[in-house]
């Protein structure tokens, strides 16, 4: 069995009274798409900076390339490739000039700088936007300018801070693509999302946070499997506003979640649910019957919705 | 394996490739506005300084034009330095964010600090070298001297740049931006000796003076020029000037930390 590329056991964050990461265990395995999924303030964005040494653990151990994070910096650093929750492009310099400024700061030869540039500008598909200043490049496009300088050092490991938030769905997809041939390559990567689409996608394995905690683990298929039924009956009411807007379901499916716009049974038979709800008389405005998703896992676990 | 490039040079890359699209533009500005003192103070001035005996010997014996010239230039390094110390390191943190993007690199605080240092010193150089081009058209204010002047402007330059920077680092908002100008850099550039020698102050202000590096750096680059300088004083003055650039990095370089590594 080889060696785990990230290692924490007891990691934890505090800033002050804050605990922002409360003392998780988690291994990221080489070649594998990792995530972390979780609502802003979960301690995702927290734990990424730890893994990108530049946040030193308050407790806990943490391996990167089997070096201790807290001492090794330099050469961790050296062989990760990251792409920040918030852009840190140069505006005023052009696509060519961030990756070439970029390689510098690897003492990657100019000359190789521009040859990789090259082939990342066509794998991100900028390549006619060599000379553009980023100033005028779309959102997507500086995304998709991030990820390609991330790659600028051939890293062993890239870390990917909620890579598609703010884009529009046309624009996500196109990031997704390069990401999944990233993970095709065999890159390493670690992602961050509040996204389910994202993660159910994107990731091999991933750890559920909520509130610096772990609260779940696996591939997104066990998370569901586990936590959740095959299917889910979604029903939505005319909102009158008082509480006994429908009638009694208990029993019907396994369990039942309410929420303020619309009522979820859980069930391995979504069909067979609606029967029996339309049996007792009651009579929603719509109905959906859909299969399970990571949002229901996250649901059970902690009660909320991912994104309020 | 060839050798590691220093950390501070690459940063420095980095700025020289920003300024690539801009240094027509700064060299200009550099050199109209000494250039405007020298005309302006100079000559207007000058011609009236000149006529009085006294005033020649307070000035040491020589022209008004001669007297501002190597002053002009260290000035003119001041100016630079602390506005390149100021907005762009909030830009750094706030608005391009590149010191994270840098952070994320091998390279960390240390190379981001020297590399400010040492694209400090470049820019003072260039610039001053600039002002001393255009100085020497000047028969008066001609002097091979001028060629040392160009050091002491870029220690001047530094010794604003790295205690600025570390003000900066410190600051979450611009605010206070604008003050530093105000009553720091135009106030030194008013009382700092560069346009009469400081005797002519009262005892507390020349004391304050003192302190600050721009009246340091001004008779620095005098004394390689028209004025005689002792060997203690000039490396007094070089002291002042290596002190603000040491305290000034030190101090950016742990608010660097600090601010970057929370």
């Amino acid at each position: 069995m080889s060696q785990p590329l990230v290692s924490a056991r007891g990691l934890a964050k505090k800033y002050g009274d804050m605990v922002a990461v409360d003392s998780i265990d988690f291994d990221v395995e080489s070649g594998e798409a990792f995530g972390f999924l979780g609502p802003n303030g979960a301690g995702k964005s927290t734990t990424m900076r730890m893994i990108g040494c530049v946040s030193p653990p308050s407790a806990g151990s943490l391996q990167i390339f089997g070096l201790d994070a807290a001492s090794n910096g330099r050469q961790i650093r050296a062989r990760l490739g990251v792409v920040p929750q918030l852009d840190t492009l140069d505006n005023e310099l052009s696509v060519m000039e961030n990756l070439v400024v970029y390689g510098r700061y690897f003492d990657i030869p100019r000359a190789e700088c521009r040859r990789r540039a090259k082939e990342l500008l066509e794998f991100v598909q900028l390549g006619e936007r060599a000379d553009s200043l980023v100033d005028q490049l779309s959102g997507g496009m500086k995304r998709r300018l991030s990820i390609s300088r991330s790659l600028i050092n051939e890293p062993d490991l890239l870390l990917l801070d909620e890579p598609t938030t703010g884009l529009d769905p046309q624009a996500r997809h196109v990031v997704w693509d390069r990401l999944y041939r990233l993970k095709h390559d065999g890159v390493t990567l670690i992602i961050t999302t509040h996204y389910m689409d994202e993660a159910e996608q994107l990731c091999d394995r991933l750890v559920v946070m909520d509130g610096g905690r772990i609260v779940a683990t696996g591939s997104p298929r066990s998370l569901i499997e586990q936590h959740s039924t095959r299917e889910v009956l979604e029903l939505r009411f005319t909102p009158n506003g008082d509480g006994e807007r429908h009638g009694d379901m208990s029993g019907i499916g396994e369990r039942i979640e309410v929420l303020p716009d619309r009522i979820l049974i859980y069930t391995d038979d979504g069909e067979a649910a609606l029967v029996d709800v339309h049996r007792r008389g009651i009579q929603p405005m719509s109905s959906l019957v859909r299969r399970s998703s990571l949002e229901d896992v996250f649901l059970h676990l902690t009660g909320r919705t991912l994104v309020d | 394996m060839a050798m590691a490039t220093p950390g501070s040079v690459r940063v420095a890359f980095w700025h020289a490739t920003l300024f690539r699209r801009l240094w027509v533009g700064n060299l200009l500005a550099s050199i109209v506005q000494p250039l405007l003192y020298l005309l302006g103070l100079g000559v207007g001035v000058g011609s009236l300084v000149d006529r009085t005996s006294r005033a020649s010997d307070v000035l040491g014996g020589v022209s008004y034009v001669a007297f501002i010239s190597p002053a002009l230039m260290v000035t003119t390094a001041m100016a630079l330095a602390a506005n390149e110390s100021l907005w762009p390191i909030m830009g750094g943190f706030v608005w391009q964010r590149s010191y994270f993007g840098i952070s994320a690199t091998p390279l960390g605080p240390a190379d981001i600090v020297g590399g400010h240092a040492l694209w400090m010193a470049v820019r003072c150089a260039v610039a001053s070298s600039a002002v001393a081009l255009v100085l020497a058209l000047f028969p008066e204010a001609r002097d091979w001297g001028l060629i040392a002047g160009i050091a002491a402007a870029a220690l001047t330059g530094m010794a604003f740049a790295m205690p600025l920077m570390a003000f900066s680092i410190r600051r979450k908002t611009d605010e206070g931006f604008a003050a530093m100008n105000r009553f720091l850099v135009i106030p030194l550039f008013l009382f700092g000796g560069a346009f009469y020698p400081i005797t002519q102050l009262p005892g507390w202000l020349q004391a304050i003076v003192k302190v600050l590096p721009l009246w340091h750096g001004v008779e620095l680059a005098r004394g390689f020029t028209v004025a005689h300088m002792g060997r203690s004083a000039g490396l007094g003055h070089v002291a002042v000037l290596l002190g603000w650039i040491v305290a000034g990095s030190l101090l950016s370089h742990r608010f660097m930390r600090k601010r970057l590594y929370s």
